[in-house]
């Protein structure tokens, strides 16, 4: 895990909520197979689409909704990190506590089209569109929360400190 | 400068002495509420006496994936000696038997993997949804962290008029000030004098909705009247001090508010009056009433005053589902289930159900729903081509009468 991330942008628009991401007759499924429902109501096709190493650019309130885990998923799809205009202070959570890189900033749909190529340093705050060159400056998440992502989430904290047994259960 | 009450119930809980926003503060929590599931590989928790659980979104099992993993909750109560588990039977929604069983506390932290677990606010207790990592981290650990955002200090005033409710209260607010996220919302004001117990857990569940992270009601009358008799371990509410800063402060008067729609798909900067949306006539498919929003016994009372003597439109089907075994067994005894099954209604057993579209009242592919549960989400009830609309449980009972979205004043 890196403080920096760049990849090819996917834009989703404000209010983008947990039930786009885990549709409720996904909730008790394994990841991996919660991962073929993504974004399949109000986006068909994109989890075919979506590579390892890419980048999502979303609006405000990214996340909004239930408890469902959004960062194991986007984990799970190997996304870079996401770029929100603003996060659901839940959405947040999950995002920090799986390890997926996350970083609020205002003015981001805006400065990216989808497909363009995004340079973010997610501890720092910048954000370059190096596409176009458009350079802004969001406000990271605290150090202490970026320890969290850097450490890859809290089970792994967990793991490392003996409370989980060796075998892997995934459950949400 | 003072501290407001939820940075002095994060203060109380950590070693800091002072909580500021844009804190990230490590806390010790108080209560863990798990439900319909656990982890097979935990080999060890922090505090078993501090953990719940119980079962509400799967339940009964609809399916064999939800009923293994009602199995695996079983095992986990067995293996930890877990002594506040709620078998099937005694089963409700985790919100509303945190209350019910006196388990939300005022001045504790309580944490749950649902994201309405924020309901607890009503009762002076801090709490909000997690996420399925971070409750395992607290279940082994007993610990968290808090991002502390900035405070919103809601003042009501005044009274609701007649078929206005508190779930109009808190539709209005992100229909005119949109979404709160990363914030805070404390609630005050004369006006809550007026509001009972169920009217402020409807408005602190929703607070979700809102995108709030805390949304916490003062320790007063009416919640020291309901929290002595069913408390289970002492607890000290937790006031704000004189000086406590908020970031603004939000006045609602609410004796001019009326009945208020959420429209379909998102809850920030959607919402009509009932009125207004009634003119349009809009047919309905389903009618619910249910949820940690709705599902309680002054909800029931709602339903079946409107529903007496009346039959619920021809094409139009109606649901309502309650909260909790003894929220059922309670609008058995007070009549009001043969009332609404007299008017054409199902009455389910206690559940999530079709809030969350598990079970019990899935939408078909076109259809249109109006409900007083927690969420209007796009294939939230079901179908992603169906329509949910949000109302009171009046305005709900009002819509399954004409067949069309009403507002309630006008039946």
């Amino acid at each position: 895990m890196t403080t920096t991330f760049t990849g090819k942008v996917w834009k989703f628009g404000h209010d983008i909520n947990t039930d786009l991401v885990i549709p409720n007759f996904a909730v008790l499924m394994p990841v991996e197979e919660q991962l073929q429902h993504c974004f399949n109501a109000n986006r068909p096709g994109w989890v075919d689409e979506v590579q390892a190493g890419d980048v999502l650019v979303v609006g405000r309130n990214f996340g909004v909704g239930s408890a469902r885990n959004i960062g194991a998923i986007f984990h799970g799809f190997g996304i870079a990190g996401v770029v929100a205009e603003s996060f659901n202070g839940l959405g947040l959570r999950n995002c920090v506590n799986s390890g997926l890189p996350s970083l609020p900033c205002a003015g981001v749909l805006e400065a990216f089209e989808e497909g363009d190529v995004a340079e973010v340093d997610w501890t720092t705050g910048t954000v370059r569109n190096a596409t176009n060159g458009m350079e802004l400056q969001g406000s990271p998440v605290p150090p202490q929360l970026q320890q969290i992502v850097l450490g890859g989430g809290v089970e792994s904290v967990l793991r490392a400190e003996g409370y989980l047994a060796e075998t892997t259960v995934t459950l949400r | 400068m003072g501290m407001n009450a939820i940075e002095k119930i994060l203060a109380s809980h950590s070693e800091q002495d002072v909580v500021r926003p844009g804190d990230v503060v490590m806390v010790d929590v108080d209560v863990t509420v798990q439900f319909d599931s656990a982890r097979a590989d935990v080999l060890k928790i922090d505090n078993p006496e501090k953990v719940v659980l119980l079962h509400d979104h799967l339940v009964p099992a609809p399916t064999v994936m939800a009923a293994n993993a009602a199995k695996r909750l079983r095992e986990f109560a067995e293996r930890f000696q877990i002594e506040n588990y709620f078998p099937v039977g005694k089963h409700g929604i985790s919100h509303v038997l945190v209350a019910e069983e006196g388990i939300a506390l005022p001045g504790q932290i309580l944490v749950n993997a649902d994201s309405h677990t924020c309901s607890s606010g009503a009762l002076n207790c801090l709490a909000r949804g997690m996420g399925g990592p971070e409750m395992l981290y607290i279940l082994c650990k007993g610990q968290t962290w808090y991002l502390v955002g900035p405070t919103t200090k809601v003042v009501l005033e005044g009274e609701l008029s007649h078929r206005v409710y508190p779930r109009d209260v808190i539709h209005y607010l992100p229909g005119t000030y949109g979404d709160f996220a990363g914030q805070n919302l404390e609630w005050y004001g004369d006006g809550l004098a007026n509001i009972g117990m169920d009217g402020r857990l409807t408005m602190a569940t929703i607070s979700a909705e809102l995108s709030a992270e805390f949304s916490l009601f003062p320790y007063d009358d009416v919640l020291a009247e309901y929290v002595a008799p069913r408390a289970k371990w002492p607890y000290e509410p937790v006031f704000p001090d004189d000086e406590a800063e908020y970031d603004q402060v939000i006045t609602v008067n609410l004796s001019e508010l009326e009945p208020q729609i959420v429209l379909p798909d998102r809850v920030a900067w959607n919402t009509k009056g009932a009125r207004e949306v009634g003119e349009e006539k809009i047919k309905i498919d389903q009618a619910f009433i249910g949820s940690c929003a709705n599902g309680r016994i002054s909800d029931f009372a709602i339903a079946a005053e409107i529903l007496e003597g009346r039959s619920i439109a021809p094409g139009t089907r109606m649901i309502v589902t309650p909260g909790s075994q003894d929220i059922l067994k309670e609008a058995i005894k007070l009549g009001y289930v043969e009332t609404l099954m007299d008017a054409g209604a199902v009455v389910t057993s206690s559940t999530c159900g079709a809030c969350f579209g598990g079970h019990m009242g899935l939408l078909a592919d076109g259809e249109v729903c109006i409900t007083a549960s927690t969420r209007n989400f796009k294939g939230r009830m079901g179908s992603p081509e169906a329509s949910v609309y949000m109302g009171s449980p009046a305005t709900v009972a009002a819509s399954a009468v004409t067949g069309v979205i009403t507002d309630p004043r006008d039946l």
